[in-house]
């Protein structure tokens, strides 16, 4: 159950070590359902502006890491901190992507609607006060995703790539300092996949977000990876990519023969079949080509 | 053939009609209950629970003839039957499939009852029907009364969740991530429609309440995607069928439901044709 944590942040190298608060900071977390322990002692900080990738098999616990964050699951033990705060629900601290679902296209919603509901959702009453401010808050996240050519159309007559980008627009309208990707990528096409990306960077280089991004598949976002948390029934490895991806760490967190290939610029894992299927049995992402097939 | 349209398009003695206290009463009715239905028909749309108000009906039916059998007001009855059916459909969340045939199972059951609870009662044949296909002379002031103060209380809470609800109706995974307790607001909003569709049943029958919940939301969302501009759309869909079928039952004297339901499928289809000439336009 050992965890190599790499306590420095590396995009943070230029600023003194303890100037700004970690946006994210786990200490001896751990978190169990009745008997079953997911994780425990797991410590993990992450600088402002850092990404990290959190890889694992299905049920490994990635997503309930990220329901801790968001504030809607407590901890068994230790503790956890955002920007500094305990977590909270509807925090404006937190941005969240989720998966790309098919939206029905009759929702009666518009584009800004989608993202003006990130903004300010969760709060009661009919949203009437400081309309403007709101107004031009919207417009502008819009603007951040080149979005504001779909502001007024139905979000269900959208493209999928369209939807996930009224998503990012989503997360970040409320200006958070840490964002929260429950693989955003799943079911979108290479060029959609590679504009979500491109803007999730652009973003944590622009205000120095941090991004916590799970997903089963490393390689669309491997250039951007700072560290990986990479978690298999309880085990799990904090590191950069290089340290982690590797044939000798992945054996031992499988406890199977695990291979890790580069082939150019991307990594192949070959033994961990069981662990990189998506959650979803039926979602076949489209681009699934690089990992988990020998 | 003329004979039977001039029987349902009759303006005969109109003015006098509309001078009657209890065809006032009814006008107010059909008034309050066309804003609170058209305010919730775009949220029940969006949450796809057309079923569920159909089934919630069905049981403010069921509450209704019980209240008739045992003596007391239909109108409590059907309020208690349907908020009964909001609390189950609302605990089931938006599991659509699920929710299916559960709707399924207790509708039948409820309309079952109801059936049998109306051949035991041995009263006025017109309170039987009326709970069915709805009638106007039902609502007294009394009524007017528990109308009013369920409406206000229906809208206010409305206006307070809205947006949480809309957030919820919507966009239920992030609604969820940003800690919009979504279950709850399921079972609110269950409430609320059962609220309203006890106020719908005694005026339009429980087999029609689909026609002022449903059709005016359905409708609105052929033509826009602006929520506000939907709810108020949805508003005006609904007052328009409710007012202009009770006037236009009037002189006839035939059931007000069938004319509330053909306005509102007439606005349903011309959304729908205007919807798809802006799609293409």
């Amino acid at each position: 159950m050992g965890s190599v944590t790499s306590q420095s942040a590396q995009p943070a190298d230029t600023r003194p070590v303890g100037a700004a608060p970690a946006a994210v900071s786990l200490r001896g977390a751990r978190l169990s359902f009745g008997a079953r322990t997911l994780w425990h002692d797991l410590d993990l900080d992450i600088a402002p502006g850092e990404f990290v990738a959190v890889l694992g098999p299905n049920g490994s616990g990635k997503t309930t890491l990220l329901k801790v964050l968001l504030g809607i699951l407590p901890l068994s033990a230790g503790e956890v901190r955002i920007a500094g705060r305990p977590p909270r629900c509807g925090s404006p601290d937190i941005g969240y992507i989720p998966q790309q679902k098919a939206l029905e296209p009759d929702l009666p919603l518009r584009g800004r609607d989608l993202v003006g509901l990130g903004l300010d959702g969760h709060r009661p009453g009919l949203g009437l006060r400081s309309r403007r401010q709101r107004r031009e808050r919207v417009e502008a996240a819009l603007a951040a995703v080149g979005g504001t050519g779909y502001g007024d159309a139905p979000v269900g007559r959208l493209s999928g790539g369209e939807q996930q980008r009224l998503r990012v627009a989503q997360a970040l309208v409320g200006d958070p300092s840490v964002l929260l990707c429950d693989e955003p990528l799943l079911s979108l096409d290479l060029a959609h996949q590679r504009t979500v990306t491109r803007l999730i960077d652009e973003r944590r280089r622009a205000a120095s977000t941090a991004v916590l991004f799970v997903t089963h598949e490393i390689n669309p976002v491997l250039a951007l990876v700072d560290r990986v948390l990479y978690l298999v029934d309880g085990r799990f490895r904090i590191g950069r990519t290089e340290e982690v991806m590797t044939s000798a760490v992945l054996s031992e967190l499988y406890r199977s023969e695990i291979d890790v290939l580069r082939v150019r610029d991307r990594l192949v894992v070959v033994g961990a079949e069981d662990g990189c299927h998506p959650d979803h049995g039926d979602v076949e992402p489209v681009a699934h080509e690089a990992v988990c097939h020998e | 053939m003329s004979e039977v349209l001039d029987r349902i398009f009759s303006f005969d003695g109109i003015g006098g009609l509309l001078g009657l206290p209890f065809v006032q009463n009814a006008l107010i009715a059909c008034a309050v209950l066309g804003l609170v239905a058209g305010a919730l028909a775009p949220l029940i749309v969006a949450r796809g629970m057309a079923f569920a108000v159909h089934g919630t009906a069905e049981l403010a039916f069921t509450g209704g003839a019980a209240a008739l059998l045992i003596g007391a007001g239909v109108g409590i009855g059907a309020v208690a039957g349907a908020v009964v059916a909001g609390f189950v459909f609302g605990l089931m969340g938006l599991r659509q499939r699920e929710r299916d045939s559960v709707i399924g199972v207790v509708l039948a059951f409820g309309l079952g009852l109801g059936v049998l609870l109306l051949a035991l009662y041995s009263g006025r044949a017109s309170n039987k029907f009326g709970l069915l296909t709805g009638s106007i002379v039902s609502v007294d002031s009394t009524n007017l009364a528990v109308l009013g103060v369920v409406a206000t209380l229906v809208v206010l809470v409305l206006a307070v969740l809205y947006r949480p609800l809309l957030f919820a109706s919507t966009d239920p995974d992030v609604a969820v991530a940003r800690g919009v307790p979504v279950r709850l607001l399921s079972v609110v909003f269950a409430v609320l429609i059962g609220l309203a569709t006890a106020l719908a049943v005694p005026i339009v029958g429980a087999v029609l309440v689909l026609s002022v919940m449903i059709a005016p939301g359905a409708a609105a969302a052929q033509v826009t995607a602006n929520p506000l501009a939907a709810s108020l759309l949805a508003i005006a869909i609904a007052e328009l069928a409710l007012l202009g079928g009770t006037v236009l039952s009037l002189a006839p004297g035939l059931p007000v439901s069938g004319y509330v339901a053909a306005i509102a499928f007439l606005c349903y289809v011309a959304c729908r044709v205007l919807g798809r000439v802006r799609l293409r336009a």
